[in-house]
């Protein structure tokens, strides 16, 4: 990437007037946001300087299981928070740490080996992130899916189930449906590339100065590969979760 | 040893007791109409009965062994229900009437659907219909039919012909007789008294989660 022109901190302060507007606008339409705003602004400007200084710092250490254990640790929290979304679900938090690490690291595997990527912290941090972050997004959408489906499809299910079908064949509609779930605004973003939106990784590097030609060429990676992790947790989450919905003498439980 | 035995079989939901201390013996080849006011629990009562639920007290036992020894699904093959509103599943129903074939891992034996289809004075041609079109009392026949395609030896039916006109209503009547003539176990809910006597050798009351009376017809 060359002739990025750096920010200086004078242009930077005179953007931020751009706030005012905001304030301004709010205090005279009486939105009652200003509060709000100023602790927004406040909050994003030290959250990013701080990550600025962790990032700089974690690039800085060659060490790969320095860069490993930074994975696992993002890896866990994001199973955290997409556990949350199925408090529904029996051992939701280790279904989904299986499923989000199984797809990053599928995905990240093929990445490396393919040589697109290196394992170093710039490259595999970044990239680790996006994934794993859009894979917790896809299970809380599975989640949410899957537990409302067997509430209001209880009658298909219990159909199933009466007619002396296994729980597996019972729920396997609710099941794809919640996969397709998961993973549906990974494909309509993918369907939408370049005509509604250039994604931010793409408009980034752009900025930087890299050639359209060449950013494209990271944003058609990023697009498959976010496809292939989310499909990856997604199915995985969805036929280790369904379980949890039926006790042990395969009866459908009722869920308030 | 009768066929099924509710040993005092309570049901109870949050807190609302919706079955209480109920005990009754079905017997092997009888048949059964249910009767009670709306809400007593009848449909409760055959939940019980297929195993989709299970009692918080006492056993229902079947051929002398609880239902907890049975896998959930064989006993479920054994004992076929029928809802009080049908679900058709997938598109056609075709998907409905193969269903029963693959969870067996059996591929559609035509023979004994055209069969099953004209018991029911049914065109097969019904097959290749989506589900979404059909009338309530189509969907209904279809869902007996998807439950019968392997013959249960107990048969349990949720006020199946009330969707049905007089002449369908006879119809599904003559063939839920002559399996039990053939020495099927039916279980009946209706709310049609002159139906509920007719073909039943008794007749099983249900009010307010209690067994009011079992009387023996014939
Ligand atoms: N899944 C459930 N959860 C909570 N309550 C239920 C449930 N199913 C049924 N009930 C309640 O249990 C009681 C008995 O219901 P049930 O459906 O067995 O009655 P029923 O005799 O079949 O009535 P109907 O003739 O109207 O079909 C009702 O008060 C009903 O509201
Ligand atoms: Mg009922």
């Amino acid at each position: 990437m060359s002739g990025s022109n750096p920010i200086d901190i004078s242009s930077l302060l005179i953007a931020s007037s751009l706030v005012l507007i905001t304030l301004i606008f709010s205090y005279w339409q009486k939105l009652k946001l200003e509060k709000e705003v100023l602790i927004s602004v406040i909050r994003a400007v030290i959250q990013l300087v701080a990550v600025g200084y962790v990032l700089e710092y974690v690039f800085g250490f060659e060490n790969p299981l320095f860069t490993t254990l930074l994975l696992l640790f993002m890896i866990f929290n994001a199973a955290y928070n997409a556990a949350k979304r199925g408090k529904t679900i029996r051992i939701g938090f280790a279904i989904s740490l299986l499923a989000i690490a199984a797809g990053a690291i599928v995905t990240l595997a093929i990445l490396i080996f393919s040589g697109a990527i290196k394992y170093e912290p710039y490259q595999v941090i970044p990239i680790g992130g996006m994934i794993i972050s859009n894979a917790m997004i896809a299970l809380g959408l599975c989640y949410k899916q899957i537990s409302s489906d067997f509430k209001s499809r209880r009658e298909e299910v219990e159909t199933k189930l009466s007619l002396g079908a296994d729980i597996l064949p019972s729920s396997i509609g609710i099941i794809r449906d919640s996969i397709k779930t998961g993973m549906m605004p990974t494909i309509d973003s993918a369907k939408t590339l370049g005509i509604v939106s250039l994604p931010g990784m793409m408009t980034g590097l752009i900025l930087a100065g890299t050639p359209p030609l060449e950013a494209i060429k990271y944003q058609i990676m990023v697009t498959f590969m976010m496809m292939s992790t989310t499909s990856i947790a997604s199915f995985i989450a969805c036929y280790l979760s369904y379980k949890s919905f039926f006790n042990s003498r395969k009866q459908l439980i009722s869920i308030e | 040893m009768s066929l099924i035995e509710f040993q005092n079989v309570s049901f109870v939901d949050g807190d609302k007791a919706i079955l209480k201390n109920i005990s009754v013996n079905i017997e092997k080849g009888d048949f059964i109409s249910i009767v009670g006011p709306s809400g007593g629990g009848k449909s409760t009562f055959l939940k019980l009965c297929s195993h989709l639920i299970s009692p918080t007290n006492g056993n229902v036992v079947f051929k002398g062994k609880n239902y907890t020894e049975y896998s959930p699904m064989e006993l479920r093959k054994s004992i076929a229900y029928c809802f009080q509103t049908p679900y058709l599943f997938g598109d056609t129903v075709l998907e409905n009437i193969n269903f029963p074939f693959s969870i067996r891992n059996e591929k559609l034996d035509q023979e004994r659907v055209i069969d099953i289809f004209s018991m029911f004075h049914m065109s097969i041609d019904y097959l290749d219909k989506n589900t979404q079109n059909l009338s309530g009392g189509e969907k209904q026949r279809i869902a007996l039919i998807r439950s019968l395609l392997f013959m249960p030896e107990v048969l349990l039916l949720d006020e199946v012909t009330s969707a049905l006109d007089a002449e369908n209503a006879k119809i599904v009547e003559n063939v839920i007789a002559s399996l039990n003539g053939e020495g099927v176990t039916v279980l009946w809910i209706t709310h049609n008294l002159e139906q509920s006597r007719k073909y039943a050798n008794k007749l099983l009351t249900i009010e307010a989660g209690e067994v009011k009376s079992l009387e023996v017809l014939k």
